[in-house]
């Protein structure tokens, strides 16, 4: 028996708004984070990972003194000081400003990928969805065709056809994501478009795009957030991946994957040149995963509330 | 007098949300004694299903009794632990619940899982507690009960998987206590009558005293020699079920039994006016007080006691004396609803009501003509990819509805009726046969539709809870119809939104709230303004008011009454529910299996004769009133599977079977000298004749 909501609360004057109370809503989702918090705080941890990781890539490069590519071969390979709480690499370069450095590319192009995936996923599921029929038929083949093929194998494939660039990486990443979260947006259309309030908008005489953007898209969003966020953290895989076997990259460029690959060789003499990238990497990704099941959870308080 | 089986004493239970106990029964008490049926009767929110879970001992995980105490034949219920509880479930008490399909197991057979539950609570073997499965399931009157063990839950029909679950429920021949929760809800009024008979013939036989808990009040009055009427988790009234449904002493239980409409009875439904108390906020004076007509400062100060009225008749209320005494009035004077005389000339434009032939009558607003429907129509692809035969679900409909009026159309789940209105409205494609509106033809999707055809038909559909957007606001929900379809601009739109509300009897500050803050009755109000916004000539109602409480639904009656003599706005009002079409309804139809079996004026509908099927029908519908003389017919439950019967479509089920020209040739339309139209093998006078003499 879940209790209604007050409705005393909501009267707030004597205006009628149609629109959306923003202040209601804010606190509502304040209230669900604090529920969260008390609920799995380590998602809630994970999401100011994320947050910090992102931080320092937007403003890391204007605290650090030192340039991530020029060579000092009179600090070669030294261990973490005060000067360089990373230590240095081979060539001197600082480890830490190359992990800054290296966070920006990595959010830049995987982010971007993500969004451009997301955003054509979510297009595409929301009118093959709605408008089933062969159209649905056709794409939805298509895509199962997409989603056979591994995703390295597509990379490499892709890598040789259009050359070895982050461009490359970047439309290797949409390619790669776009059925998925195709699939996912269309899974939540097909729930919601038997719903007698679609056929309501349907029989109201709203256009398509009215009751695609309008009427489903808010239903879709925590859903679209959560595979967003998980979509993110495996395209922050793969691009490290790839840059482990110099793959989207271009030397001396800072890359997580990279750095890591090139430190094999000093391995036994300076072990801290790959533990710094290597941890990034795991970090990060183990942030967004945690922030992704996060999002989850809010997804489902706000349908039981 | 004996010992009661099962007995309540001053409970109260509550359930902890976010750090606060909110209390869902409070202070009940009762007892049950062997052989006798206890109603619980209460709208959504009163309580009932909380004191089922406690009787059971089902509560939740943030449920508890806080005080009082539960005996069951004389033990302590609440402390008796675990493994001795899992002894006696199943063996000295069992439920029977509401939704059939979701209390059976999908993956084990019927059979299964009655013997499972015997082999349970006895030594037998495998192959005994199977046999003793299907002697259970004959004596629940499963036509071919081996058949029905050997199929699973989905493989047989509603009506039988309730059959099944009762014959689970009585498996235990130590059956003492027997909790109905809702048993009959679910299924449709035919079948519902059969099962209740079944009740009442079985108990006879086990004598376990049963808790019948429902929100009909039909159901009740045929079934229970007492009930207490729970009210937001309080008993207001508790008496025998005749001097409930006759001298009830509490305001609620009086205008509970106003609101009821009823067949035959046209004056004006009562609805109470407000909704139940949320957990959050019951009042601690008199729950009822804040909707009570009759409340005086007294009620919102003090709480009234639980009182004695008479000998077995409890009431909770400060002014039951005056009730009693008859100087208090609760119910407003009986008026006579708005159904006008139907004149001469209306007759006979009635009688090409349903006809396929053309007449120029400017009166008919929406022609149907030989509509036919069919689902599971594949294209080449889909022909392709699998297989599935095509069902048609509407076949040789015809009928018109006329300006300002109402059609009702009865029928049974399954029967076509909604399929019927969605395929006018666009939302399913029409197979063959034309329909039009205003002159209009209604083709296609409604994407392909005119803005004119569009705006001239809306639609209320049958579940509030879907049927607004839950992202989106009450404003935002009537003005886009305004902006679409009526062409205002958006202040303007806004403004009449704020009207629209006020038309349907609700507050301009609904306009910013969400469909979550809205209660159900609510929502179909601002269902109902959204169909209106259009000024449409002619509103599909989607049975609009059958998942809404009593008191609610009189309300929504009421409110579809008034607009329509308002507007001028005709209704197909679409119900499973005879008395509820026959409050509103000017015309009705009844369709069974996608024809129409019979059509009439309202006022002389309940009258002989009748197709067998709507005989039947009425002959079903459980009254609110202990002492009505129904005729008893009862179908055999519907078979799930095989295709549409040949001949007549109800001759496998027909009570008034001829012979082999009912299976082999359809039969012809009669109309007898009222002008009423009925499709049957047996002409109007024999009809009249075999239905009035039977009766009693």
């Amino acid at each position: 028996m879940s209790a209604t909501s007050d409705p005393s609360k909501t009267d707030t004057g004597t205006m009628p708004t149609i629109r959306p109370l923003r202040l209601g809503a804010l606190r509502r989702r304040g209230r669900l984070l604090r529920r969260l918090w008390s609920d799995a705080p380590i998602s809630v941890i994970g999401g100011v990972g994320v947050l910090l990781f992102l931080l320092l890539a937007l403003i890391g490069p204007y605290l650090t003194p030192y340039n991530p590519i020029a060579n000092n071969f009179a600090e070669r390979s030294e261990t973490p000081s005060l000067a360089h709480p990373f230590g240095t690499d081979n060539f001197g370069r600082d480890i830490l400003s190359r992990i800054i450095y290296g966070g920006r590319n990595i959010f830049a192009l995987t982010g971007s990928a993500t969004l451009i995936a997301v955003g054509l996923g979510l297009v595409i599921g929301l009118y093959v969805g709605y408008l089933g029929g062969w159209i649905d038929q056709i794409v939805m083949r298509l895509i199962d065709a997409l989603l056979a093929l591994p995703a390295l194998l597509l990379t490499l494939l892709l890598l040789g056809a259009l050359g070895n660039s982050r461009f490359t990486v970047l439309v290797a990443i949409v390619i790669l994501y776009v059925p998925i979260v195709t699939r996912v947006v269309r899974s939540v259309v097909l729930d919601i478009k038997t719903k007698a309030y679609i056929e309501a908008a349907e029989i109201g005489g709203e256009s398509r795009f009215h009751i695609l953007f309008r009427e489903m898209l808010p239903a879709v969003l925590p859903t679209l957030a959560v595979e967003g966020a998980l979509r993110f953290s495996y395209a922050i895989f793969l691009v490290a991946s790839l840059g482990f076997l110099g793959l989207g990259v271009t030397r001396p460029e800072p890359d997580w994957g990279l750095m890591v690959s090139e430190a094999r060789d000093w391995y036994a003499l300076s072990p801290h040149m790959m533990f710094f990238p290597a941890a990034a990497i795991v970090t990060l990704v183990v942030c967004v995963n945690l922030m992704a099941d996060g999002l989850r959870r809010l997804l489902e308080y706000s349908e039981v509330d | 007098m004996e010992a009661p089986i099962l007995s309540i004493e001053n409970l109260t239970v509550a359930y902890r949300l976010q750090g606060k106990w909110l209390e869902a029964v409070r202070e009940v008490s009762l007892c049950v004694s062997a052989a006798q049926t206890y109603g619980i009767v209460g709208e959504s929110g009163s309580g009932k299903s909380t004191l089922v879970q406690a009787v059971m001992g089902y509560l939740s995980g943030n449920g508890a009794v806080r005080s009082g105490a539960i005996r069951f034949e004389g033990e302590d219920w609440l402390h008796t632990p675990r493994r001795r509880r899992e002894q006696l479930w199943g063996a000295r008490l069992s439920m029977v619940p509401q939704d059939p399909l979701s209390a059976l197991n999908p993956a084990l057979t019927v059979g299964e899982q009655i013997a499972e539950l015997v082999q349970r609570h006895t030594e037998d073997t495998h192959n005994a507690a199977y046999g003793r499965a299907i002697e259970m399931l004959r004596r629940v009157k499963l036509p071919d009960p081996e058949g029905a063990a050997r199929r699973y839950p989905h493989q047989i029909s509603g009506g039988q998987q309730q059959r099944a679950l009762i014959a689970m429920a009585l498996a235990s021949p130590d059956l003492r206590l027997l909790v109905l929760d809702e048993p009959t809800t679910s299924l449709d009024v035919t079948t519902e009558a059969a099962i209740l008979d079944l009740f009442a013939e079985l108990q006879d036989d086990h004598r376990a005293a049963t808790l019948f808990v429902t929100h009909n009040l039909g159901v009740v009055a045929r079934m229970c020699q007492r009930v207490a009427v729970l009210y937001a988790g309080e008993v207001m009234e508790d008496a025998p079920t005749e001097t409930l449904y006759h001298k009830a002493l509490h305001p609620y239980t009086r205008l509970l039994l106003r609101a009821v409409p009823r067949i035959g009875d046209h004056s004006t439904l009562q609805a109470i006016p407000g909704r139940i108390p949320s957990l959050r906020k019951r009042p601690s004076a008199c729950v009822f007080a804040p909707r009570c007509p009759v409340a005086i400062d007294l009620c919102h100060a003090q709480k009234p006691p639980l009182e004695r009225a008479k000998d077995g008749h409890l009431v909770r209320c400060h002014r039951w004396h005056e009730i009693a005494e008859g100087s208090l009035r609760v119910e407003e004077a009986p008026s006579v609803a708005k159904r006008r005389e139907i004149q001469s000339t209306e007759v006979t434009f009635f009688d090409q009501l349903f006809s396929a032939e053309q007449n120029g009558a400017q009166a008919t607003i929406m022609r149907a003509e030989h509509l036919r429907v069919q689902y599971g129509v594949r294209g080449l692809l889909g022909r392709l990819l699998g297989k599935k035969l095509p069902f048609r679900a509407v076949d040789d409909v015809s009928m018109r509805v006329p300006r300002g009026k109402t059609l009702g159309l009865v029928g049974e789940s399954g029967s076509g009726k909604t399929t019927f209105a969605r395929s006018l409205i666009g939302l399913i494609e029409i197979e063959s046969g034309e329909a039009h509106l205003l002159e209009m033809p209604l083709r296609g999707t409604p994407r392909q539709r005119t803005k004119a055809t569009l705006k001239a038909m809306q639609m209320i559909f049958q579940h509030p809870e879907e049927s607004l957007n839950p992202n989106r606001t009450v404003g935002q929900a009537l003005s886009r119809p305004l902006m679409t379809l009526s062409g205002m601009a958006r202040p303007e739109a806004e403004r009449a939104a704020a009207d629209l509300l006020r038309a349907v009897s609700l507050p301009a500050d609904y306009l910013g709230r969400f469909p979550r803050e809205l209660s159900g009755g609510e929502k179909q109000r601002v269902a109902i303004a959204r169909a209106f916004a259009a000024q449409p000539a002619l509103i599909l109602c989607d049975e609009p008011v059958s998942s809404l409480d009593v008191s609610v639904q009189a309300s929504i009656l009421n409110l579809l009454a008034q607009l329509q003599a308002q507007h001028e706005v005709a209704y197909l009002f679409i119900s499973h529910d005879l008395a509820v079409v026959g409050y509103l309804a000017d015309y009705i139809a009844v369709i069974y299996r996608g024809q129409l079996v019979e059509r009439g004026k309202a006022e002389s509908f309940f009258t002989p004769p009748h197709h067998p099927y709507t005989e039947a029908l009425l002959a079903s519908i459980p009254l609110p009133d202990p002492q009505a003389k129904q005729r008893r017919i009862r179908l055999p439950d519907d078979q799930p599977t095989g295709g549409v019967p040949s001949g007549c479509r109800f001759h496998p089920r027909c009570p008034r079977y001829l012979g082999e020209i009912c299976q082999r040739q359809a039969p012809p339309w009669h109309t007898d000298e009222q002008g009423r139209h009925y499709r049957c093998h047996i002409p109007p006078h024999e009809l009249t004749v075999l239905q009035t003499e039977d009766g009693a």
